[in-house]
């Protein structure tokens, strides 16, 4: 049905723009036209293909929930007030409908199969109905608008400077509904759980009973392990790609020679563009039991799942992030301060030390936020190479547990909606996405500053 | 000597004395940090080399087999009585023919003296569920084949693959001394021979043996001397029981001339090969030895002037191959009927239970689906939006909004978006599960940004005076950048669009948000069918407990970086051979 809409709709703008430039250049050839003939078309089909977009979306979204009542109100009135059978019962409906449902339906299911049915074919035609019938009134209209002074580029141009402003507010709107997607489930979670069990609790169980009298049955959602974990892989992982990323940046910059670099850096590159899952594959398996031999030979205790395998090959996972960001501050420094240390008398690694680097260091700072929050936001690696325990451990060779991998394991696989184990999840990703937001809203903020600085 | 720290003379004049020894050490001194820190440099710039090499090898090395299958060549009897009684050709009979009989059949005929049930099972294990899947395909294909007999490569199950990629036990060959006389009674054989025919091999078993007393001793060693809590006893208990082992390993290991039963939970087995038979050793001594015929040989046995012993290194209980196993398949493998081919079913069949049977077909349609989606969403939002920054946008508040949403934008962890695209496109919307098309939403959504920079960058790099000659010659404002700015910014676009779809072809963590883990057997059609895509495939992959599952998920590793290197490599193209200096 959408595709014979499309396909309608595509028809009727072709068929405008051509008949509404045919009758503009036909005008054309006695008098001057303000616009050219092109514009009077492209105008013409603009005004019947937008209307004809804006009636099937609100149109599908109106008639959808219209069916999905009145369906539910033929197999049971009961149902429309039930907020947790609804669902179930409508999909239920919905399969018996297209013929996927089982065979021995119900007669109330009949009903309301039956009812879905109808409507929504009533529906689909009401919509194709309205909306070709606007499509074609839009194409008359403009066929009517057509004269030597009208200004139809003008009212081209400022359709398309709308759609222009529209594609650059996506970016917010995506920005808007991860927030709200987040934030009212994140609500509905404190509902069940206190904000400050949450934050402060140091013990993390999402695992809830499904009868009420067995242990543990509440679950319970301290966020502390978790935070620790992160933040202990992060920090391992910032301490291998730190040293690691910085020093090959300063070398990249200021020493390596055009040839090196050409060689070097697309290396880089191609470490920069290895996926995650590839690194939490190697990670898992290469990474991980080598850690666990060396440890067991030197005698220590290591888990299979030990956040140091995690951490490190997340930490070489950044190494080119914090590598390409520095590299891009230290180039910045000007000249001129490096040619003033030389001409102190200091060696290259002194002016590095003594003037570039302090010189670069609010970008190199921020370089290390953005890395730091792309490793507490990373998923595949720990998802792989890092436990599910909720362990409270500092140590580098326990297995933790991060707010990614709880986040993916409670969400992956079937879950009940409504369910505070659930809505943990989501409150988790608001806690992710606040503490990287803020990251990165101080790191840009520093680096503009800084930027400003030398401009 | 002078120091920048001693007053100055009377003359207000600093003297120094680089000729000094202390200057001079200074000097050396601080060259040789210089020296350290260039180094430092450089080997930070390797290591990462390194690691980019040493990952790419070893993702080679465990993938590769994923590319090869073995299969057995068994000659079918493809009997008009089983598979077409009728005659008729009917699709519907041919389909539903017996096809796992006339393979298992044929496969059964190899090793006539297979008849007790759990080893016949055993046997029947050896040979992939999917062999007769395609038989029936080639039968459905050209039903000419029916009536007659045909070689027909019959696909082994992924244990017996494994063992010839040579991942179940080390096997080590060697000629037995002097001739053997052999007694036969059913299965069960007694090889006696003049002189000491086993003397080398229980040699070897004995020394196995004193290897263990020294474990065993060396466990014993470690037992703490007491423990806290009281439970000496058992404590005791223990070290009495493993002494008392250590001692008896130490006197088997002693006595070279007793025999000695196998334990094959624990030692490695040993097999005589000679005639086409295959005897598992179970008793040793110096000069006979008793056995299990595990492969019947093609002539009665009496007596056996030359013959191999090969050694399986691993316990059998430490392996999925058993004895019977390797024997069956090595046999087989004499007899010429094993063949190595390229795995096109790795490329042609979707996710499978069965390693040998797994491909990545559907995987590969699910990205492409989803990749698509991603493009068709995210080019034009992408180029518009940047258009409209970079030539429309006004300087106000709501424009700086918009770009610092847009840098904070590319910096959400990718499973925000999956929290999105499940609260959104799925609860909220309604849309399928597991779908490319929601797929391709999210990951629309998470490489934007990414396109957006990209083309306001090249959009920047034209110059102005471009725009300017065609304002100048009375285009509109429009005209001068959808007629002439836009155009040749496009390679500079063109690169980051391939840029942000690599990156969106390996990203993983949002569509697990959104269902794409699910199992799929059947391969998408549509962008509302349910699939899964490359990297997901290879997560799903990874977590799997068979062996054979670690190659495939390689092997998907290695298809996946081929796509990616092709992809940026084709941006690099681009932007060497469009790319202008102004």
């Amino acid at each position: 049905m959408t595709g014979l809409y499309y396909a309608l709709m595509v028809a009727l703008a072709l068929g405008a723009y051509f008949l509404v430039r045919a009758r503009a250049a036909a005008l054309a050839n006695g008098q001057t036209l303000h616009s050219r003939p092109n514009y009077h078309g492209l105008l013409a089909a603009a005004q019947v293909i937008l209307p004809m977009i804006l009636i099937h979306f609100a149109g599908s979204v109106l008639a959808a929930r219209f069916v999905e009542q009145q369906a539910l109100a033929a197999m049971d009135p009961a149902l429309l007030t039930d907020e947790l059978r609804r669902g179930a019962a409508f999909r239920e409906i919905r399969e018996f409908a297209i013929g996927r449902g089982a065979a021995n339906a119900t007669q109330a299911l009949q009903a309301g199969a039956a009812m879905y049915a109808y409507l929504s074919a009533l529906t689909n035609w009401a919509v194709l109905g309205l909306g070709l019938a606007v499509g074609i009134a839009m194409a008359l209209f403009s066929l009517r608008s057509i004269s030597s002074e009208f200004r139809a580029r003008n009212r081209f141009e400022r359709v398309v400077r709308y759609l222009l402003m529209a594609c650059a507010t996506v970016a917010v709107i995506t920005t808007i509904g991860i927030v709200f997607s987040v934030l009212f489930e994140t609500f509905r979670f404190f509902q069940k759980v206190s904000p400050i069990d949450f934050l402060f609790g140091t013990h993390w169980s999402p695992q809830t009973a499904i009868r009420a009298d067995q242990v543990g049955s509440s679950g319970s959602f301290g966020m502390v392990p978790l935070l620790v974990g992160t933040l202990l892989i992060s920090t391992i992982a910032i301490l291998v790609a730190g040293p690691i990323g910085l020093f090959a940046a300063i070398y990249m910059a200021e020493y390596a020679s055009p040839k090196f670099r050409a060689w070097a850096k697309p290396i880089l590159e191609i470490l920069a563009g290895i996926p995650t899952v590839v690194l939490g594959f190697f990670a898992a398996l290469t990474v991980a039991p080598m850690i666990r031999e060396v440890g067991t030979a030197l005698g220590l205790g290591v888990a299979s799942e030990s956040a140091l395998a995690a951490g490190l090959v997340m930490g070489i996972m950044i190494v080119p992030f914090v590598s390409s960001l520095s590299d891009d501050v230290i180039t910045a420094v000007p000249q001129s301060l490096r040619d003033g240390s030389y001409g102190m008398g200091a060696t290259r690694s002194e002016t590095i030390t003594k003037v570039v680097l302090p010189a670069a260091l609010p970008g190199i700072v921020s370089a290390f936020m953005l890395a730091i929050s792309r490793a507490v936001g990373e998923t595949m690696i720990v998802v792989m190479a890092a436990g599910l325990a909720a362990n409270l451990s500092f140590n580098p060779l326990d297995a933790v547990t991060t707010f990614t991998v709880q986040i993916k394991t409670i969400l992956v696989g079937d879950q009940e909606f409504d369910s505070a184990k659930t809505l943990a999840a989501f409150a988790l990703g608001f806690v992710l996405f606040f503490f990287t937001l803020t990251l990165n809203v101080i790191a840009l903020a520093i680096v503009r500053k800084y930027r400003e600085q030398y401009d | 000597m002078t120091d920048t720290s001693m007053a100055p003379p009377e003359t207000g004049l600093r003297t120094f004395d680089y000729g000094s020894d202390e200057a001079q050490a200074r000097v050396k001194r601080r060259y040789k940090a210089e020296a350290r820190f260039r180094l430092y440099g450089l080997l930070a710039v390797l290591f990462a080399g390194a690691f980019v090499f040493v990952l790419l090898a070893d993702i080679v090395r465990k993938g590769m087999p994923a590319f090869f299958e073995h299969r057995v060549v068994l000659t079918l009897d493809l009997d008009a009585s089983l598979i077409d009684p009728t005659g008729r050709r009917e699709i519907d009979v041919l389909r539903n023919a017996d096809y796992n009989k006339i393979v298992m059949d044929a496969w059964r005929a190899n090793f006539p003296e297979v008849t007790q049930r759990a080893e016949r099972r055993r046997l029947e294990a050896l040979v992939s569920s999917g062999a007769a899947d395609d038989l029936r395909t080639a039968i459905l294909r050209d039903p000419a084949l029916i009536g007659q007999k045909v070689r027909f490569p019959v696909l082994l199950s992924d244990d017996a693959d494994l063992h010839f990629k040579g991942l179940s036990t080390r096997i080590s060959s060697v000629p037995g001394a002097g001739a053997l006389d052999v007694k036969v009674n059913g299965r069960q054989v007694e090889l006696t021979g003049s002189g000491q025919p086993f003397a080398a091999i229980l040699a070897d078993v004995k020394s196995g043996l004193a290897q263990e007393a020294e474990r065993v001793g060396a466990e014993l060693a470690r037992l703490p001397a007491s423990q806290q809590g009281g439970n000496n006893a058992a404590l005791d208990a223990k070290r009495a029981e493993l002494t008392q082992r250590v001692a008896d390993l130490r006197r088997r290991a002693g006595d070279a001339a007793s025999a000695e039963a196998i334990d094959f939970s624990a030692m490695p087995s040993r097999i005589v090969r000679a005639e086409g038979a295959s005897i598992r050793l179970q008793e040793i001594g110096p000069g006979s030895a008793k056995g299990f015929l595990l492969v019947a040989p093609q002539r009665e046995l009496s007596r056996l002037d030359s013959w191999m012993v090969a050694t399986f290194a691993t316990p059998e209980s430490n392996r999925k191959a058993s004895d019977a196993d390797i024997s069956w398949l090595e046999t087989l493998k004499a007899r010429g009927l094993i063949e190595k081919a390229f795995a096109t079913r790795f490329f042609t069949s979707g996710d499978s239970r069965e390693p040998e049977q797994a491909g990545i077909r559907g995987a590969l349609i699910g990205s492409a689906l989803t990749l698509l989606v991603t493009l068709i969403v995210c080019l034009p939002l992408g180029v518009g939006a940047a258009v409209y920054l970079e030539e429309f946008a006004p300087k106000n508040r709501f424009t700086d909004i918009l770009e610092v949403n847009i840098n904070n934008l590319a910096a959400v962890p990718s499973i925000v978006f999956g929290l999105l695209g499940l609260a959104m496109f799925l609860n909220f919307f309604g849309l399928p599960r597991s779908a490319p098309l929601v797929g391709g939403l999210v990951l629309a959504l998470l490489v934007l940004p990414t396109i957006i920079i990209a083309s306001r960058a090249a959009l920047k790099a034209v110059p102005p005076s471009i725009k300017e000659a065609a304002l100048g010659v009375g285009a509109s404002h429009q005209q001068a950048i959808f007629h002439h700015v836009l155009p040749l910014a496009m390679p500079g676009i063109m690169t980051g669009t391939i840029i942000g779809m690599a990156h969106a072809l390996g990203e993983t963590a949002p569509l697990l948000m959104i269902g794409m883990v699910a199992f799929i057997v059947d391969i998408p059609q549509a962008i509302t069918d349910p699939g899964t895509v490359l990297p997901v495939q290879i997560y799903l992959w990874s977590d799997l407990p068979e062996v054979a599952f670690q190659a495939k998920t390689a092997g998907a590793i290695m298809v996946l970086l081929g796509f990616l290197f092709v992809m940026n490599g084709a941006a690099i193209l681009l932007r060497r051979r469009f790319e202008r200096r102004w």
